[in-house]
C-alpha cells in the first residue's frame, strides 16, 4: 500500500533523556566513538490510492498539529516512503 | 458552585479531584472525555493520571478528545480551568497554556512531598494563598520537565504567569524551577504537583505538625469557588 512517512525529532536545544540513556549504554559497551544519540519518531501513514499533493499537504498538516508538538519537536521529513521496502507495511 | 472533573481513558485521580472539590465546598460533577457536554459546570478540573496510554506524547491524544473543544471554548470565555499533572500536559497540548512537558531530566519517575512557593495569588486557583506562601503538595510524575523557548519563559516571568515554583529541589529538570503556570487572563492554571492529594487531614503530605496532615491543596479549590462567587 502507498505509504507516507513522517519523521519527528526532539528540538536540538531540548534534552533527550532517552537518547542520553542509550549514549550511556554505548559507552558501557565500549562504543565510545559514537559520542551522542538522539531518538526521534517515525510515522508510516498508509493510504488507499496514489499519493497526491493534496494527501501530502494533509499529512504535513497532521504532522504539525498532532504527530509533533512543535514547541518541543521538529518535523524533519514528510514524504512518500523513499523506496518500495522502506515502509514496513508496503 | 458546580466544578466538573473530566475522566479520560487512563485518568487516575478523577475521583480524588471530585472529593477535593467537595471538601472545598463545591459540587463535583463527573464529565466524560467522549461527550460534547460540560453539564453547566462553573469550573473544570483536568485530573492527573494518564490518558490514552500517553501514546505519542503525554496528553497529546487527550487534547484532541471530543470534550476538549468545549473546554477550549469555555477557557477562552474565562471559565476557571485547572490541569493537574496529566491535566497540565493536556492543557499545553491544547495550547491553552504555553510550553511543553518532557521526560524528567534524570530519567526516573519521581514521587515526593514537594515544597512550592506561590508566586501569583491573582489567579482563579491561587487567590486564597498569601503572596510567596510556601506550601507542600505531593508530586508524582515521569514527564514533568517544563520547557519553553527563552522568549516564552521571559514572558511568563515578566507577566507573573509563573504561579508555583519548586523550592529546595527541582524534581524533574523544569526550566526556571517552574511547577505551575497560568494563562495571561489567570483563569487557566496547570501544574505538575497534585493539590487534590493534600485536602484532607490524615491523607495529605507530612508536615512539621503531624504525619499526613497537610491540606495546602484545599486552597486551590476554595480559591476557585471564591473567584466564582466574586464574579457571580
Amino acid at each position: 500500500m502507498p505509504t507516507i512517512v513522517v519523521e519527528v525529532m526532539p528540538k536540538a536545544e531540548i534534552l533527550d533523556p532517552q537518547g542520553k540513556a542509550v549514549a550511556g549504554a554505548l559507552v558501557r559497551l565500549d562504543k565510545s566513538e559514537f559520542t551522542s544519540v538522539r531518538i526521534g519518531k517515525r510515522f508510516e501513514l498508509t493510504v488507499e490510492g496514489p499519493i497526491t499533493d493534496e494527501l501530502l499537504a494533509e499529512a504535513r498538516e497532521i504532522a504539525n498539529d498532532l504527530l509533533a508538538n512543535t514547541v518541543i519537536e521538529d518535523v524533519i521529513y514528510v514524504g512518500e516512503a523513499r523506496s518500495a521496502d522502506d515502509a514496513q507495511g508496503a | 458552585m458546580r466544578i466538573g472533573v473530566i475522566t479520560f481513558p487512563g485518568s487516575l485521580d478523577d475521583r480524588d479531584a471530585q472529593r477535593a472539590v467537595k471538601l472545598g465546598g463545591g459540587e463535583p460533577v463527573a464529565l466524560w472525555h467522549g461527550d460534547h457536554d460540560l453539564k453547566n459546570v462553573d469550573a473544570i478540573v483536568l485530573p492527573g493520571g494518564f490518558s490514552y496510554g500517553d501514546y505519542l506524547r503525554a496528553g497529546a491524544i487527550a487534547a484532541h478528545s471530543p470534550i476538549m473543544s468545549e473546554v477550549v471554548a469555555a477557557a477562552n470565555g474565562g471559565m476557571p480551568v485547572l490541569g493537574i499533572c496529566n491535566g497540565f500536559q493536556i492543557l499545553v497540548e491544547s495550547h491553552l497554556l504555553p510550553g511543553g512537558l518532557v521526560r524528567n531530566d534524570h530519567g526516573d519517575f519521581v514521587c515526593r512531598d514537594q515544597k512550592l512557593r506561590v508566586e501569583n495569588v491573582d489567579t482563579a486557583w491561587s487567590n486564597g494563598f498569601k503572596e510567596d506562601e510556601e506550601i507542600i503538595i505531593p508530586l508524582k510524575n515521569g514527564e514533568g520537565g517544563y520547557i519553553a523557548d527563552q522568549a516564552t519563559l521571559d514572558r511568563l516571568e515578566g507577566e507573573g504567569q509563573v504561579v508555583f515554583r519548586y523550592l529546595e529541589v527541582n524534581p524533574n529538570g523544569s526550566a526556571n524551577d517552574i511547577a505551575g503556570i497560568s494563562n495571561a487572563r489567570g483563569n487557566v492554571v496547570g501544574l505538575m504537583p497534585h493539590p487534590e492529594h493534600a485536602t484532607e487531614p490524615g491523607f495529605g503530605p507530612d508536615t512539621r505538625v503531624a504525619m499526613r496532615s497537610g491540606t495546602d491543596g484545599l486552597t486551590f479549590f476554595t480559591s476557585a469557588i471564591s473567584s466564582l462567587m466574586a464574579n457571580a
